[in-house]
């Protein structure tokens, strides 16, 4: 079937007269290219926008940033280049802030992404039962997502204020002594993954839901006849049964962590924010990167840092791929 | 697969590239990128680049010049944050694109302006009726060779804003006069009042200061020469002014005399409002600032003293770009909105200090009181201690951004508790970073 049907897209064998030459050969021949150029060209045609796109804003950027990152420029003379060849990478490799942003990147990106997907799992086994108003929970909780970065962060930050916060107001009606929020390293870091668990949480478990729900009815039916609980359910036909649409989660947030960037940002508010905080205590790889460039006005600096972390990314999965083939060689 | 059919994928196919075309370059040619504004049927349109409160639109200014001129239409664009602005007026600056014609320059970005965009922007200095500014404003936006690259707006000599009745729970005088007398001429008075009213203060919700880098910047710019030298040379870490003022700043955050706050963030604000600190150091623009953010709740409560020492702090410029489409209409329309009575008539409105000395020298400036300070005479206030700033002010090219990494090691004191020296080392550190 599939083989028949390129042919005939093909044009392999048009069913017609014997080729002739001369004047109407000609014509036929330019009708015959017009087609050929039609069926070969047209999905190129097609496609072509996403990828004329995709060479304006994404490979030329990419192409002119390893340029600027091997150059010492200034933002407000990006005319006058001077060539440092790889100097910005060995500063950067001999930067502290730069380990520092990596590590807050990384801790980071553990106590948002751990925690999230591991909610958005439960929120999406629970809505896959059959309940009331399951189309409003399902709506609602990707309700989170649909709202702004900015305006998520401010509120936030309100929430998380030093001296006239919500959650130190709470805890001091208790008898707990206010927590400095934003200037101690654990709970401003902890205050931001607080932002991305609320943010991701809920578009996440919509993802599960989605898979869960192509999950055949009757391996259900088949584990609750051999008397397996609930839990045993989830833990052997659920978690199985999405484990592509897991991976799929791990991929994206760990890419979406290794940019993490507005939440510290507006959490942090104005310079401070840049800076993740007067000490660097919760500046991550995308605010390095900001403050070098935008800060600092340094842009060669801050396209080695971009470049730093495609190449991390690269590297992290790099090594996935690595531990995914030893692991199914041993096995 | 007949040739109608064939036709249409054709069409479809160009459509699509084409489509995709026009993505491409749209982004390049679309009426936003060209720069200022231009003549259009009759009429010139001068667009304007501007942040904060400069007080130029908010005081209906821009409206009366179109009244006035019936033949200008002035468009204008205000950016909340100025480091936001900055960084946007640099990117245009290299693209030679998107600029207004007029752009606002804030003091600290003055000296990098001067240095490196010297070509971009119009000459002022054959601009007749412009002597009137205070003689170190000019030079501040001025080049080597005599350019003059904008003309000034406002300036921000400095006073201590105080709360009267705080100061009264403290057992501290209350009227302005003798509170000025605590500290004459000394910042380490200023600190050592401040262990006063600790002492003295019953309760622990309210500190004597807002913030340590209020301290230290009202110190810093009393001396013309701060961070740079006038060759431009980066003397910040051997200038003694410098140390000695993040020494005291460093000695009133030890003692808890700050409320460590940082200032124009957001729980400054709250801080304003609910009255957790007794004074701030106050250039003359923060005190709009101020009345807005404490609220009617607080008025009459605040007051302003003098500060122990003159200095200044702030202050702005507008530039035209030299490739302003409509130049000399947008010269002159800044000539008009820097002239003495615009900028007596801003001062009156929202409090800016003129950097014009025949506005400072106007009875309307000098008589000037504020109803929500108490009816301090801030007239007198900030005109005297405008006087006192010294007549040469030394800006270096990266003095913004050097300024606000002080404010940030100050922080790193008061917040984190980290051992001054090393707050010192990290700062250092990090103004090697933005500066190299």
């Amino acid at each position: 079937m599939a083989t028949s049907t390129t042919k005939a897209l093909a044009g392999e064998e048009p069913p017609g007269p014997p080729r002739k030459t001369g004047g109407e050969g000609t014509v036929r021949r330019r009708g015959r290219l017009l087609h050929r150029l039609d069926i070969k060209g047209a999905p190129y045609a097609f496609i072509a926008p996403f990828f004329v796109v995709f060479a304006a804003f994404s490979f030329y950027p990419l192409v002119y940033t390893s340029w600027i990152s091997l150059h010492d420029v200034e933002l407000a003379t990006l005319d006058v280049m001077e060539w440092v060849a790889f100097d910005n990478y060995v500063d950067l490799w001999n930067d502290s802030r730069f380990w520092n942003a990596l590590r807050n990147t990384i801790t980071i990106g553990v106590i948002s992404t751990v925690p999230q997907l591991m909610m958005a799992l439960g929120m999406a086994h629970l809505l896959n039962y059959r309940m009331r108003a399951s189309l409003f929970f399902r709506v609602a909780s990707l309700v989170p997502y649909a709202t702004s970065v900015a305006a998520a962060a401010l509120v936030f930050t309100m929430i998380f204020e030093r001296d006239f916060g919500m959650i130190n107001w709470a805890l001091g009606s208790v008898g707990i002594d206010p927590v400095n929020w934003e200037a101690d390293k654990w709970p401003a870091q902890a205050a931001i993954s607080t932002i991305v668990i609320w943010r991701w949480t809920g578009y996440n478990a919509l993802l599960y839901l989605a898979a869960m729900q192509a999950i055949p009815a009757d391996r259900y039916e088949a584990a609750s006849l051999d008397g397996a609980s609930r839990w045993q359910q989830f833990t052997h036909v659920t978690i199985p049964g999405i484990r592509s649409t897991i991976v799929f989660t791990i991929v994206l947030s760990t890419i979406g962590a290794t940019q993490l960037f507005g939440e510290p940002l507006i959490f942090g508010q104005g310079p401070n924010g840049i800076t993740g905080g007067a000490d660097n205590q919760y500046q991550t790889l995308g605010l390095l990167l900001y403050e070098e460039g935008w800060k600092n006005y340094q842009m060669g600096r801050s396209a080695t840092v971009a470049w730093a972390m495609f190449l991390l990314l690269v590297l992290a999965f790099a090594v996935q791929r690595l531990i995914k083939r030893l692991r199914s060689r041993t096995s | 697969m007949g040739s109608p059919g064939s036709m249409r994928t054709r069409a479809a196919a160009a459509v699509a590239v084409a489509g995709a075309m026009t993505l491409v370059v749209g982004c390049s040619s679309s009426d936003d990128s060209a720069t200022g504004g231009g003549k259009k049927d009759g009429k010139v349109v001068i667009t304007m680049g501007m942040y904060g409160v400069m007080g130029i639109k908010e005081t209906g200014l821009l409206e009366q010049y179109e009244k006035e001129n019936p033949n200008v239409e002035i468009k204008e664009e205000i950016a909340g944050d100025e480091q936001t602005y900055y960084t946007a007026l640099q990117t245009r600056l290299a693209a030679g694109k998107g600029l207004k014609d007029i752009q606002g320059i804030e003091i600290g970005r003055a000296k990098e302006i001067t240095e490196t965009q010297a070509d971009k922007f119009a000459d002022f200095s054959d601009v007749t009726g412009t002597d009137h500014f205070l003689p170190w404003k000019e030079s501040q936006i001025s080049t080597g060779d005599g350019k003059v690259l904008g003309l000034g707006t406002d300036i921000g000599p400095m006073a201590v804003c105080y709360r009267k009745d705080y100061f009264e729970q403290a057992g501290l005088p209350t009227d302005r006069e003798e509170v000025a007398k605590l500290w004459e001429g000394d910042w380490d008075k200023y600190v050592e009042v401040g262990r006063t009213f600790k002492k003295g203060f019953k309760g622990d919700k309210v500190s004597y200061m807002d913030a340590a880098s209020g301290l230290f910047n009202a110190m810093v710019y009393g001396y013309p020469e701060q961070y740079y030298d006038e060759a431009g040379e980066l003397i910040y870490a051997k200038n003694p002014v410098v140390k000695e003022a993040w020494n005291l700043a460093a000695d009133a955050a030890d003692d808890g005399l700050t409320a460590k706050l940082r200032q124009f963030q957001p729980g400054w604000d709250p801080g304003l409002a609910n009255g957790t600190f007794a004074t701030a150091v106050c250039p003359a623009w923060m005190l709009s600032h101020i009345s807005e953010k404490a609220g009617e709740a607080n008025k009459g409560k605040w007051d302003v003293a003098k500060a122990p020492k003159g200095a200044n702090w702030g202050g702005s410029f507008l530039g035209v770009v030299e490739q302003s489409p409509v130049k000399e209409e947008a010269k002159k329309l800044v000539a008009w909105l820097t002239a003495p009575e615009q900028q007596t008539h801003i001062f009156k409105e929202i409090g800016n200090i003129p950097s014009s000395g025949e506005a400072l020298e106007s009875d309307q400036v000098k008589n000037a009181k504020s109803e929500y300070f108490n009816d301090a005479p801030i007239g007198q206030i900030f005109g005297a201690a405008a006087q006192e700033i010294p007549d040469k002010q030394v800006l270096g090219r990266k003095d913004g951004t050097i300024k606000d990494t002080f404010s940030q090691g100050l922080v790193l004191i008061e917040q984190q508790g980290t051992p001054r020296d090393e707050a010192w080392k990290t700062t250092a550190e990090r103004i090697e970073k933005a500066v190299g």
